[in-house]
């Protein structure tokens, strides 16, 4: 028996309602029980030394110390570093593809960038050791070149591919119109790329933006294996830093089930996936803004 | 043609050949037109008028498959030429599209950004201009105290008069108009064509309309064109009274296109 067209439909609607769903639940639930065995960890450790503690030593000989803004400040130093240089990267580079790559230079560029997203994290983070820091450190004169600025610059790398792909399908979107009104006034290509085009696709580009935000946010292989794992706070972009997703990666495995520090580090899963989603949040709303003038 | 001793001709058009790739849109069109009049470009859909009238401020340049042959004079230049500033000449000859294009910024922003991008910063003096040209597109009244509500919440018309407002504010010489009316109701319809009357006093129009009766209503001359050539051009009532072509008189009283 033939299906009929309306019940297709249906069950279509149905599957995609359920799948819609259960993505919803399974977040949830992920958050649920970040927060569950997070709290835990309050049982034993005063909040104020979680949020406010400057040392993370949960093995320390005297007394373990849980102190998360190390880890917290070597995540945002090395995310924000990331985004500095990959923000401005990929809109140009995303501009210069929509808007003035000749095609045979865009036919080759366009699957390269795309090629670019497929590489392992682990991959990166070789060649951030075998290649990026000896150079990093060679050129500012360091002993050793597994810092901040080194997965900095791997994470930009990675966030870049998104950044470039997102803000291109955004620019392409703004409709010609707007770009041929802007030229009939005379305006320069660069003026009506500045004022007209990438303000009329900003919201599609803080999409973009907050895509390579949270892809930077939330990888540890590559800062795991580049910037050093030092449990201290980050002095500054040539430091060494051991990041949140990174302590996880490491100490989670080594660490006894229902202990203080077990408990800790899914106290800095939850609070890595509260920043996540308030970066959402707040970019949602941020585009939101940009979208009320695109009709 | 006897016109262009009595009258000056601000736009003329030799021989323009225009190429998309290999397939020709114009052919020979040769074309005056006189100073501060109105001429209406009709004819079939598909025979070439906007691809005529974009190519008088050189909006073609962004289609790198489009290929031009022959001479467009403004004042006399060619400007057809390889080293003519297309940034000057699209300010001294301005255009209004067929859908309204305001940009997603404020009213006030929509007029000041051609003063601004051509190196105007005296903000009382893009006001003063901005003022003027919105006033001058009979447009003021209804916005004057929304100047900094986004163009995009007014109706279609409000839209097209703020278009005008925008591609005068620079003090074009030349203003081309791509079927200006045909997305908006019959009272707008009206303003616009009103406000062209008045704006032909200071500028040389130029206006594409698929209209019979909007053409006789605006226009001084009117070019009738078909499959990429120019049939007949003269004076509006000649065409639409006694023409000469056999191809304009069909055209003209409804019998094709
Ligand atoms: N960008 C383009 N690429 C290729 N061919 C084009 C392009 N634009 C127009 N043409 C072709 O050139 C011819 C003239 O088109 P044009 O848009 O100038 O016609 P028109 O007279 O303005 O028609 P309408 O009244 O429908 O607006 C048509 O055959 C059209 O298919
Ligand atoms: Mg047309």
């Amino acid at each position: 028996m033939k299906i009929s067209a309306t019940r297709a439909d249906k069950l279509a609607t149905v599957v995609f309602q359920f799948s819609a769903w259960l993505s919803v639940v399974v977040l949830a639930g992920i958050f649920t029980l970040l927060l569950y065995n997070g709290f835990k960890a309050f049982d034993r450790i005063r909040p104020q030394e979680f949020f406010l503690g400057y040392t993370w030593n949960p093995s320390g000989y005297s007394a373990p110390h849980y102190g998360v803004l190390s880890l917290l400040g070597s995540t945002l130093l090395v995310t924000c570093g990331a985004m500095v240089i990959a923000i401005p990267l990929g809109i140009g580079t995303a501009a210069y593809l929509s808007e003035s790559a000749p095609p045979r230079v865009y036919q080759i560029l366009k699957p390269v960038i795309e090629l670019f997203a497929g590489i392992p994290s682990v991959a990166l983070g070789f060649i951030g050791i075998t290649i990026l820091s000896p150079v990093l450190a060679h050129v500012f004169g360091l002993s050793n070149g597994l810092i901040a600025l080194n997965g900095a610059i791997l994470l930009a790398l990675m966030a870049l591919p998104t950044i470039i792909t997102v803000s291109e399908d955004a620019i392409r979107a703004v409709p010609k119109t707007f770009r041929e009104a802007s030229f009939a006034v005379g305006a320069t290509r660069e003026t009506t790329l500045w004022r007209v085009t990438l303000p009329a696709a900003m919201s599609g580009i803080i999409t973009a933006v907050m895509l390579g935000f949270g892809r930077a946010l939330g990888e540890t292989m590559t800062v795991l294996m580049a910037t050093g794992n030092a449990l201290a706070f980050p002095g500054g972009f040539f430091e060494p830093v051991r990041t949140m997703t990174a302590a996880i990666a490491i100490e989670l495995g080594e660490t006894a089930q229902h202990t203080t520090h077990y408990y800790a580090l899914f106290a800095v899963g939850a609070l890595l996936f509260a920043i996540s989603l308030l970066v959402n949040i707040l970019s949602e709303t941020i585009a939101r803004r940009f979208r009320y003038s695109q009709s | 043609m006897i016109l262009s001793l009595l009258i000056s001709n601000k736009i003329e058009i030799q021989h323009l050949d225009l190429f998309y790739g290999a397939k020709q849109a114009l052919k020979s069109v040769s074309l005056s037109i006189p100073e501060k009049s109105v001429v209406a470009l009709i004819g079939p859909s598909g025979c070439g008028k906007s691809t005529l009238l974009r190519s008088i401020n050189r909006m073609h340049d962004l289609d790198p498959k489009v290929r031009l042959d022959g001479e467009i004079l403004l004042d006399g230049h060619n400007i057809l030429h390889g080293n003519t500033n297309l940034n000057k000449l699209r300010r001294r000859v301005g255009m209004v599209f067929q859908k309204p294009n305001p940009f997603p910024k404020s009213i006030y922003d929509n007029v000041a950004y051609g003063l601004e991008v051509n190196g105007i910063h005296d903000k009382t003096r893009i006001r003063a201009a901005v003022e003027e040209s919105i006033r001058e597109s009979y447009l003021w009244d209804e916005v004057k105290n929304d100047l900094d509500k986004p163009a995009l919440d007014l109706s279609g018309g409000q839209q097209q008069r703020l278009c005008i407002a925008r591609a005068i504010a620079v003090e074009p010489e030349v203003i081309l108009m791509d079927e200006p009316c045909s997305a908006l109701d019959p009272i707008s319809t009206a303003k616009i064509e009103a406000l062209i009357l008045r704006l032909k006093e200071r500028f040389t129009i130029v206006i594409v309309t698929h209209n019979m009766q909007q053409a006789q209503r605006v226009a001084d001359f009117t070019a009738f064109m078909y499959l990429g050539e120019l049939i007949e051009f003269g004076r509006t009532s000649a065409i639409f009274e006694q023409p000469n072509q056999e191809l304009t008189r069909n055209y003209v009283s409804g019998h094709f296109g």
